[in-house]
């Protein structure tokens, strides 16, 4: 105990009720720190704000395409000529112009266009659609048959405002006469703007016909790659993560186990790509390019995700659990099992879900194995061919339409992003929904 | 036979090796389960873990030798002094080919025995079957696709025959040891701890599989590009005919750069934040926001990559660049180390405020307590107790940060250029070791070239740096967090 006595501190000279200038000063000092923080919330959340309304205000425009609606009388005579020409395309595109221009003349629009030069307003894959169509259906021969051609995709950038008269004086395909024209023909309704499900189902296109470009295929890929994971990384994660929680002794290798896990969570994902590419593409062998190898890659990107997660749901549940199970003669197994498993079941799930989402926008490892450029052309024939013939995965096809040249794929880019944040916003909400509904507070 | 045949059969006899071992069990005790030491159910998996074990793991063995014994021998046959690498892909495709050919139809087993590769033309034959084969086949190489051919056919065969038999031979022994004092429990939930085990270590095989494959290509490029200059250069410039300059050091400064601006953009904002969300916030507020910046996190790293290149890029440009409004004209395109470092910089923030809020939370109360109640204001206790406490932790995070800006690989490819230069304008146009990575590995290159190695000695200078930072960081969080449990 001490005695000394501290000394008296001077009397205040102002009354205890008026602040004076110190504790203004610390009290301003208080608001400032305070306004800080709300600053960076507000930041936070702005740059939040901005990059959906970037995505929103550029990538709905993908949803819609601009269609031109030409009647054509299939003739047997003029289609077997077409056949049997070299260029088969190019009679074809000969008919279709020059039912567009009738159309053009019974809609009372008058032009000094010829066909082809008037053909420039379609897309170039109009031959094609045609073709099929007469090929898959000769008993409509001689009727007079309604196509939705495309619209290229200039005169879809104008009508959805993207292309401008004065950047179209540059532009060596189209000019204001065509502009002109298809105002016109929109007034007439003969050029509308409709629902693009083709973007949604439908295939890449080549960097010539981004109007006809669709990211169906590429999800498709996804898909398979997603089940690879599903399949390979929620066995695993599950067996490991009950391993080094129930079973694994104390030791050096467990803690090396440990380390390793949470290192990996960290390495950058193209290391990954970088591991996909020499060991299973060039040491094993599998196909470049397959959502096999791509599932494969992730897998193992996923698995430190889905352990810790796993870990922290077993961790959850109360060792009283187990001690009734191998107090009524269960062995250690047989509590994990039947016990505890199923209790963890909820948490396991909803960070494998997680670790899903986080696998399905991945990019960069995916352009390791080889999913860039124009490769997801075609729908694969089947379930094996799913597996490995060559495809995309929606966010390598994102960036491939981001790499193009023509600025209508970036709408296309930005539509893509829609659909991948929906599927991950579902995907996130399910977790959510399964936490909330299933877990249980002990 | 395919592997995918030999593991079903494989399956099918485990199944009824399974009803078999129960059945015996059952009769063993004489029909009554009191007379068993286990369940029946362990008898059954015992017997079909019998059967399915060995036999996976010889067809899995064998799958792997057979091809390395196949190429070896075939090798042997070819005259010394051509490119084996090239010509053994060759003979892989004529084998191939050739299977292909018969399995179709398109040629009978004594057609092929009988092939003379200067009378027929057997790449038209092929390409009709499906393979296209890049020159015309010589008569080397059609007598070693033939011999591989055969061996593949001979191995495959006996690869079948082996596995099923050793499938067999597992469930009749598991079979003949099954009676009612068998420990079935105990010897089942052994191999199941084995294989709990086993998916343990994927983790290792895992970090095994990136370091062998990281190091083995790296040692290659090392032997065909001096290391001293890979590390020491300061020129960039690729070219696939030969005669590259591929000095490291002009990436690893674009990288370092953009991170920093990454990180100028995230920790402020990003601790700042966390400080508010746990010292300030009411929990109403809190529910909203956290999730709301954690939003961020979730957006996969493409979306900013476009958002960079699309949105940001431009904007910056009208800006900053020739014609702006502040008339300084210091950007050229949309492309530069400001637009990735930004956009990079609010992918970070909600990294930084989580880790943060963890941390900060973790500071106990009763230090908040003390500074408050000896009169210091909520902004004073931030300050001069509750960050001091958890610096440490706020260090580890923003080290996190940074190897995750660092390995960075979407936002930079399309956010930050291509042109390799060492300079210190931030608008710019640089790149990152990891865009190069991206750039040296996509494309037809041919993957013996120094241009295509060069990636995995830039990934394994990636990996070295990230894991250093990663550990350091690890290592000072949970120290820090010991401390206070």
């Amino acid at each position: 105990m001490s005695d000394a006595i501290a000394p008296t501190p001077p009397a205040r000279a102002v009354s205890l009720h008026a602040t004076d200038a110190r504790t203004r000063r610390r009290n301003a000092a208080e608001k400032r720190f305070k306004a800080y923080g709300l600053t960076a919330i507000g930041i936070g959340l702005a740059f939040l704000a901005a990059l959906l309304f970037a995505i929103v205000s550029n990538g709905s425009a993908a949803f819609t395409q601009t269609f031109v609606e030409v009647p054509i009388t299939l003739d047997a005579e003029e289609i077997a000529a077409a056949e049997s020409s070299i260029v088969k395309t190019s009679k074809y595109r000969e008919i279709i112009h020059g039912a567009l221009l009738e159309q053009l003349a019974d809609a009372g629009i008058e032009t000094d266009m010829d066909a082809a030069e008037l053909g420039k307003i379609l897309s170039s894959s109009e031959a094609a659609e045609m073709r099929d169509f007469a090929l898959a259906n000769p008993e409509r021969m001689g009727e007079t048959v309604r196509f939705d051609f495309l619209a290229s995709s200039r005169v879809d950038g104008y009508l959805k405002g993207r292309v401008t008269r004065d950047a179209l004086a540059r532009d060596q395909n189209l000019d204001a006469a065509h502009l002109d024209l298809v105002d016109r023909l929109a007034e007439q309704g003969i050029v509308v703007k409709r629902f693009n499900w083709d973007f949604i189902l439908g295939a890449d296109a080549s960097d010539q016909r981004p109007e006809q470009a669709g990211i169906g295929v590429a999800m498709l890929g996804s898909f398979f790659m997603m089940l690879v994971v599903l399949a390979l990384a929620l066995p695993i994660g599950v067996a490991a993560s009950i391993y080094l929680e129930e079973f694994a002794p104390k030791n050096r290798i467990t803690d090396f186990i440990e380390v390793n896990i949470s290192n990996l969570a960290a390495v950058p994902s193209i290391v990954f790509g970088i591991l996909g590419l020499a060991v299973f593409i060039q040491f094993a062998g599998l196909p470049q390019s397959a959502p096999l190898v791509g599932g494969l890659v992730l897998t193992l990107m996923t698995l430190p995700t889905i352990i810790i997660s796993t870990r922290a749901a077993l961790a959850a549940v109360p060792p009283s659990i187990r001690a009734a199970a191998l107090g009524v003669g269960a062995s250690k197994m047989q509590s994990v099992f039947h016990h505890v498993l199923p209790l963890a079941m909820p948490g396991i799930l909803t960070g494998t879900i997680i670790g899903l989402a986080q696998a399905l926008g991945e990019t960069a490892p995916l352009l390791l194995i080889g999913m860039v450029g124009f490769i997801a052309s075609n729908y694969p024939d089947g379930v094996v061919s799913g597996f490995t013939d060559p495809n995309s995965a929606m966010p390598a096809q994102i960036y491939e339409w981001a790499k193009r040249a023509d600025p209508a794929f970036y709408e296309r880019a930005w539509g893509g992003i829609i659909i991948l944040l929906l599927f991950l916003m579902t995907m996130n909400f399910i977790a959510i929904l399964l936490r909330r509904r299933f877990e249980r507070r002990w | 036979m395919s592997a995918l045949v030999i593991v079903l059969i494989v399956c099918a006899i485990a199944a009824a090796g399974f009803v078999l071992g129960r059945a015996r069990a059952l009769a063993s005790a004489g029909g009554d389960i009191r007379g068993l030491h286990s369940l029946p159910s362990y008898y059954g998996l015992n017997v079909a873990l019998a059967a399915l074990l060995p036999a996976l793991l010889l067809l899995a063995l064998w799958s792997i030798a057979q091809p390395l014994l196949v190429e070896r021998s075939v090798a042997a046959m070819l005259p010394d002094g051509v490119d084996s690498a090239l010509v053994m892909s060759d003979v892989r495709r004529v084998a191939d080919g050739l299977a292909l050919a018969v399995a179709q139809g398109a040629l009978s087993p004594q057609e092929v025995a009988a092939l003379d590769a200067d009378a027929t033309d057997l790449r038209a034959t092929l390409g009709d079957v499906g393979v296209a084969l890049g020159s015309a086949v010589t008569p080397e190489i059609l007598d070693a696709a033939r011999t591989h051919r055969a061996m593949s056919a001979t191995g495959d065969l006996w690869r079948a025959i082996v596995v099923i038999a050793a499938a067999l031979a597992g469930t009749a022994v598991g079979w003949s040891v099954t009676n009612s004092a068998l420990r079935a429990r105990n010897l089942v939930e052994r191999v199941a701890l084995a294989l709990l085990a086993f998916a343990a270590s994927v983790a290792i095989l895992t970090t095994l599989g990136i370091v062998l494959s990281l190091i083995f290509n790296t040692l290659e490029f090392f032997r065909l590009y001096p290391a001293s200059e890979f590390f020491l250069g300061t020129t960039w410039s690729p070219s696939f005919g030969g005669g590259s300059e591929l000095g490291i050091l002009p990436l690893l400064w674009g990288t370092l750069y953009i991170s920093f601006i990454a990180l100028l953009v995230a920790v402020p904002i990003g601790l700042f934040a966390a400080i508010y969300l746990s010292e300030y916030a009411s929990p109403g507020v809190r529910g909203i926001v956290k999730p709301l910046l954690e939003m961020l996190a979730g957006i996969p790293t493409i979306v900013y990559g476009l958002f960079a290149l699309l949105t940001v890029g431009p904007l910056l440009v009208e800006l900053f660049g020739n014609g702006g409004p502040l008339g300084l004209g210091w950007m050229d395109g949309g492309t530069a180390v400001m637009t990735a470092g930004l956009v990079m910089g609010i992918m970070l923030i909600p990294f930084v405020s989580s880790l943060s809020d963890d941390i900060i939370n973790a500071v106990p109360q009763a230090l908040r307590d003390g500074s408050l109640g000896l009169g210091a204001t909520r902004s004073e206790t931030v300050r001069q107790v509750i960050l001091p406490a958890a610096l440490p932790g706020i260090v580890g995070a923003v080290l996190l940060a940074a190897s995750r800006a660092i390995g960075e690989t979407m936002i930079v490819v399309l956010g930050a250029g291509a042109a390799a230069r060492l300079s210190m304008n931030p608008f710019d146009a640089m790149t990152t070791v990891t865009a190069k990575i991206v750039s040296q590995l996509t494309g037809d290159a041919d993957f013996s070239s120094p241009e295509a190695l060069v990636a995995f000695a830039l990934g394994m200078t990636l990996f070295v740096i990230t894991l250093v930072l990663n550990v350091f960081a690890l290592w000072i969080v949970r120290t820090y967090r010991e401390q206070y449990d």
